[in-house]
């Protein structure tokens, strides 16, 4: 293999996306070609309905294609089992939602463990690194708080540090900051950024101009097409 | 596997419980469910045990046989001809069968005056063989004896007694040692029966009756034509081919054809005793059923419950499945789950129905007349290892069919945020 190759972590091939509801198929991405390498942060824009959601389930293989080649890290997606792809998205993929999605009956301390002992983590570990990453987005004394005793900032950097716990390939988010007050969602874009510069790949869709401008490169989606893919100055 | 083992039940210990009334609810419901199988089972298990008991009392591996007439043409005679034994015959099968384990002969008079003092009763007497008290359970009562063989061989005037007629003579008198009189003629008292709860009667219930000597009932009566003959075998399984060989040699000494097995009418109770036993395990799988479909719908509840408990945990489901999550990993914590309530209900009932079932121990069963007839719920050990494999196979199903949906769920459509 040589070293582009070995950079490239993501790399879709006419991605189509068809959703059959039984009375109407909506084809929600028709044909993307994407490659994204190692370090960038991509921010995916575009309008409402138009496939960015869609895109991102199929970038961390929480859906499968309709059809087309997709590869993450070198590894093809087609054909792998569920269990397959299991564990895929928890070796490789880091999830951040807008919804958050923390567990709410267990502590952030256990939230940020869990994606560990589904990678078979030893329990001291498990324990040692999740509270390291909490330290890392500033809830270090937070650790044994449950969900619903944090604000939105505090729970979604609670998320960010579980999509960290396995040293993923990848941490892809989908409209982080959506639920979010501006100052929350700065925190959380800094945060984001701060992971950039330490050399993560990071892919953010995001409504918001002032948040994708932060991108090294901005992918807009229209209908289910990429209408554009651009590096900006920042990355320069 | 020991990975699989580690994180299901991690996940199991911190994954969301139910709510305390849902808790209890289902708790409930298998506990009842519990009770009841085992109560009916208990219940059949005390009956069966029972009717065991009362068919034992008459005695065990007994025929009986009557005179009767021949229903098949023998050597150019014809049907129809009556055959009668005679207290000799006894002897004649004794020495001829050496494997029986017992034989007697029985003369009955009934409506005989027994006469104590004032008092006159009229009752059954049986002239029978000394054996008779062994193979046809005549126990006596502390401070009596039933007949020997020299009351047998020297013509004793003796007389033992059912309990009931004892009652009926000397009311709350000791009878043993008494002198009381059968037809005017001096009998002494030498035992009563211990009371039984009798199940395969002929002429009349033991308790009912009073017993003497075989060669005194001659002398006082002048009969020799037998009522009855009994044979007695070690074992059940040697009454069929011991019957076939009595029917030989009498076949051949009153000259009938010894397959004309109604030439004796015979009651074979090793037979009926078959028959009686499908039946008790007929009525004991009945109850088990029923049983096993109150718990049924216990076990309904409970996966009614963890269907809704699935459906409420969908999205926590999908954010499980996003993080990596394997399907079984999301399945057994369920089925843990429902075994886990299952197994508390279970506990519960098995609980509760054995106190039920040792307080039925503190009712007297000696003078109540169904408590004799139908026993007391016992539990046995198959029945509790019956039951808690009907739980186990509940829990188990009413745990996999709602995980089974919950490993179903299609992670990117549950957490997508509308
Ligand atoms: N599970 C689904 N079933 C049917 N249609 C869907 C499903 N998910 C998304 N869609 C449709 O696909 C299109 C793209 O949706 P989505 O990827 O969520 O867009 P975005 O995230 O850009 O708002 C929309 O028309 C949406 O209604
Ligand atoms: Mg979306």
């Amino acid at each position: 293999m040589t070293d582009t190759t070995n950079k490239l972590i993501i790399r879709m091939q006419e991605i189509r996306k068809v959703y059959d509801t039984g009375k109407i198929k909506v084809e929600a991405l028709k044909g993307i070609n994407l490659e994204i390498e190692k370090g960038e942060m991509v921010a995916i824009v575009g309008p409402s309905g138009s496939g960015k959601s869609t895109l991102m389930n199929l970038v961390g293989c929480l859906d499968t294609p309709t059809s087309g080649i997709y590869e993450i890290g070198g590894q093809a997606v087609a054909g792998v089992t569920r269990d397959e792809l299991a564990d895929i998205r928890n070796r490789r993929v880091g999830f951040v939602f807008q919804a958050f999605n923390l567990l709410p009956h267990i502590t952030a301390l256990e939230n940020v463990e869990l994606p560990m002992l589904f990678g078979a983590v030893r329990p001291a570990e498990r324990r040692e690194r999740a509270s390291q990453l909490l330290d890392r987005v500033g809830l270090g004394d937070r650790l044994d708080h449950k969900p619903t005793e944090l604000s939105g900032g505090q729970m979604q950097r609670v998320a960010i540090a579980r999509a960290l716990a396995m040293e993923p390939d990848i941490v892809l988010a989908d409209e982080p900051t959506g639920n979010l007050d501006s100052s929350a969602g700065g925190d959380i874009m800094s945060i984001f950024t701060d992971l950039w510069q330490q050399g993560r790949t990071i892919v953010i869709i995001t409504h918001d101009p002032a948040l994708s401008r932060r991108a090294s490169r901005v992918v807009e989606i229209h209908d289910g097409r990429i209408t554009s893919d651009q590096a900006t100055n920042e990355a320069a | 596997m020991n990975t699989d083992l580690h994180v299901i039940l991690n996940l199991f210990a911190t994954s969301s419980r139910l709510q305390k009334k849902r808790a209890y609810l289902t708790i409930a419901a298998i506990a009842w469910g519990t009770v009841a199988i085992l109560l009916l089972l208990a219940f059949g298990e005390g009956l069966k045990l029972q009717l065991d008991k009362n068919r034992r009392s008459t005695g065990e591996n007994l025929a009986v046989m009557w005179p009767s007439e021949t229903t098949k043409p023998w050597k150019g005679m014809p049907p129809g001809r009556p055959i009668r034994l005679r207290i000799d015959d006894v002897d004649f099968i004794r020495e001829r069968m050496p494997e029986l384990k017992a034989v007697h002969g029985e003369l009955q008079a009934g409506r005989t005056a027994l006469t104590y003092g004032r008092k006159t009763v009229n009752g059954r007497i049986l002239g029978v063989n000394y054996v008779f008290g062994d193979d046809r359970k005549h126990y006596p009562q502390a401070g009596g004896r039933f007949l020997s063989v020299e009351d047998e061989v020297q013509r004793r005037r003796v007389i033992f007694l059912g309990d009931e007629m004892a009652k009926d003579i000397f009311g709350d008198e000791k009878p043993v040692g008494k002198t009381l009189l059968v037809n005017n003629a001096p009998y002494t008292v030498i035992g009563v029966m211990q009371k039984k709860t009798q199940m395969g009667v002929y002429g009349g219930p033991d308790g009912n009756h009073a017993v003497i000597p075989i060669t005194t009932f001659l002398a006082q009566f002048g009969r020799d034509r037998l009522n009855v003959m009994v044979i007695q075998t070690e074992q059940p399984q040697q009454m069929k081919a011991a019957l076939a060989k009595v029917n030989e040699l009498f076949g051949a000494k009153y000259r009938y054809d010894p397959t004309d097995d109604r030439a004796l009418a015979t009651w074979d109770m090793v037979k009926s005793a078959k028959t009686t036993g499908n039946i008790t395990i007929g009525i004991q799988l009945f109850l088990g059923i029923v049983g096993a479909l109150t718990l049924l719908i216990g076990g309904v509840g409970v996966a009614n419950i963890m269907y809704a408990v699935v459906k409420e945990r969908t999205r926590e489901i999908g954010v499980k499945m996003a993080l990596g999550a394997k399907q079984r990993w999301i399945i057994a914590p369920f089925v843990l789950e429902a075994l886990l309530y299952t197994f508390i209900g279970g506990a519960l009932g098995i609980i509760i129905a054995t106190l039920l079932v040792s307080l039925t121990s503190f009712i007297p069963i000696e003078n109540n007349r169904v408590l004799s007839f139908l026993g007391r719920p016992t539990l046995s050990p198959e029945i509790g290892i019956a039951t808690s494999l009907i739980l186990g196979l509940i829990g188990l199903a009413a745990g996999y069919f709602p995980a089974r949906r919950a490993a179903s769920v299609d992670p990117a459509s549950t957490l997508r945020y509308e």
